[in-house]
């Protein structure tokens, strides 16, 4: 099995979030980029793929030179090789075009990426990638099975789950739950040297014209501080919630 | 040219959600000089959604749609959407709407935005308000494409009662084969609780209480006021609930009017996945608790002893105001 693994690069949670150049653009100044947490599930779910089932694990990233320290870190992991689009990635949908090119062009027959990136959480690129590439599509994955050309798969639906069944060619929007957070793996020593080693390829973006552009940016107004009442008084809470709040 | 909505149904009734959808769709039609069409699909009582400005509704009624199939129903929204000259199609934001939207994206070849906000602040250049870097901001973005799809972000809108007189038809979409290479196998749904995704008002419990055996207060909370229960990522890592009730930035978004967090400190995961919510109420012991900054109103105090002052208060207050 070749498994085509997708993986955003994005600030840390923790990050402080600030703009510049007129709140037009994002301020990476100072800020700490990790693979995005919904890849990195999908990401570990591959690798016990390839241990358990035997497959081929690439790494795909859309962006410039500086996200390669998150494709090393994914090869560290334990991916076979990396592929990087060298282009800015400006929105959904022409992400989802540059990945389907690398997906048609290496013959993956699954295709694994995170829900949503926790940067723009627009959650489109999984769905578009396997519209563009008329490949069977499930998303909110929280369980995956793969015999032969078979998938079993567990969705998340509201207020519980789905099993479903398909074949491959599969496009696979992972979360937590296709595998656990205590099963993430974290590069150890040899890992990294031998990430060294590993070849990340670098290709040029097909042509293809962005559907959105990003305007501006604006933060949520600054919040006024928090309305204490007495523990000994919990029935002005209850007040509060009626009368001012109007939520109960 | 016109607003095709997709309103959304459970087992024939429409959620809350489809009403916000179509609320927002009239809004839109408005700001376009246009006029919004609706699609169903297998949902009982349609003429519901006139309440909220649909002008045209169009049914389709057929049993290989019963289950929600993603790519089935993009196919069925395109072809509603071609028949109607459609040039703008607003999704919700329920798992299904996550799942469908930007499948159709691609079969429209439209310009997609999810987690939208607020109606387009300007029509030409189309451009919306989303949610970006987990609610800590908003993005202004531009669609350039002719055809647009539009993800509205749950409890963003609200639903707007704009009384119309709707015409209805019926349609028999095209269905390919193809359409439903994956098949659903089983559905394994919580009968008679609220889900987390649904509920108006959302109360959970954090490592502040100590243990699952605790957790009866917070169920009794949750059953006065009609709420789902939830938890913080510890108490789903320790077992101490599932892990369906995680709220936070790897687990359930929460856009509820109310959130009342219970012995919960407030660590930036967790807020990334409340931030959404309208209202929110914290109980802890530490007064230095993060989440204090965050939350509209706060108790410091006991949880084992604000938590049932709060259940007879409320007992009280709903006896008074039943």
């Amino acid at each position: 099995m070749k498994i085509l693994v997708c993986i955003s690069h994005v600030p840390d949670t923790t990050s402080k979030i600030n703009f510049t150049d007129g709140d037009s653009k994002f301020d990476t100044n100072g800020v700490q980029f990790v693979i995005n947490p919904y890849d990195e599930f999908v990401l570990t779910r591959a690798m016990w793929f390839k241990e358990k089932q035997g497959a081929s694990v690439t790494v795909v990233n859309v962006g410039n030179p500086s996200t390669e320290p998150t494709l090393r870190k994914a090869l560290a992991i334990g991916a076979d090789e990396a592929i990087r689009v060298n282009a800015e990635a400006t929105d959904g949908y022409f992400v989802a075009k540059q990945l389907a090119e690398v997906a048609k062009n290496g013959d993956f027959d699954l295709v694994l990426a995170g829900r949503e990136s926790i940067d723009y959480n627009g959650g489109m690129v999984p769905g578009m990638l396997a519209g563009i590439l008329d490949f069977n599509f499930i998303n909110a994955c929280i369980g995956l099975e793969v015999d032969d050309n078979k998938a079993t798969a567990i969705r998340e639906i509201d207020g519980g789950k789905e099993t479903l069944s398909t074949n491959l060619p599969l496009v696979v929007g992972g979360q937590k739950g296709i595998v656990e957070e205590k099963d993430l793996r974290i590069p150890n020593m040899r890992g990294i040297m031998m990430a060294r080693k590993k070849p990340l390829n670098v290709i040029e973006p097909i042509s293809f014209e962005a559907t959105t552009t990003s305007k501006s940016f604006e933060k949520p107004e600054a919040k006024g501080a928090v309305k204490l009442v007495d523990a000994d008084n919990v029935g002005e809470l209850v007040d509060l919630l009626h009368n001012e709040a109007k939520v109960i | 040219m016109s607003v095709l909505v997709y309103a959304e149904s459970s087992e024939g009734k429409f959620k809350k959600i489809a009403f916000e959808a179509v609320s927002y769709g009239k809004k839109v039609a408005e700001q376009l000089g246009t006029t919004i069409s609706v699609v169903t699909i297998n949902a009982d009582n349609t003429s519901i959604l006139s309440d909220y400005g649909a002008e045209k509704i169009i049914k389709i009624n057929d049993e290989k749609l019963n289950t929600f199939n993603a790519k089935a129903y993009a196919d069925v929204v395109k072809q509603v959407a071609a028949k109607e000259n459609a040039n703008v199609v607003i999704i919700d934001s329920s798992n299904n709407g996550l799942y469908l939207a930007p499948l159709l994206a691609v079969n429209l070849e439209a310009g997609y935005a999810s987690n939208v906000v607020e109606a387009p602040s300007s029509t030409s250049p189309f451009t919306v308000k989303r949610k970006a870097f987990s609610n800590k901001a908003f993005n202004n973005t531009e669609i350039k494409t002719d055809k647009k799809v539009i993800g509205l972000a749950k409890n963003s809108f609200g639903l707007v009662e704009n009384k119309s007189s709707a015409t209805e038809e019926d349609f028999s979409p095209n269905l390919d084969d193809a359409d439903f290479n994956v098949k659903s196998t089983s559905v394994d749904k919580a009968k008679g609780q609220i889900t987390i995704a649904d509920a108006d008002i959302v109360v959970s419990g954090g490592r502040g209480l100590k243990g699952p055996e605790n957790w009866g207060m917070v169920e009794e909370l949750a059953d006065i006021l009609g709420a789902a229960t939830a938890c913080s990522k510890p108490v789903s890592d320790l077992g101490w609930r599932p892990h369906s009730e995680h709220v936070g930035q790897t687990g359930k978004p929460v856009a509820s009017n109310l959130y009342i967090a219970i012995g919960i400190s407030g660590a930036i995961q967790h807020l990334a996945g409340i931030n959404s919510s309208k209202v929110k109420v914290v109980i802890n012991t530490d007064p230095e608790a993060p989440f204090f900054k965050a939350a509209d109103y706060g108790i410091v105090g006991d949880a084992f002893e604000v938590v049932p002052k709060l259940i007879e208060k409320l007992k009280e207050f709903k006896a008074q105001n039943a």
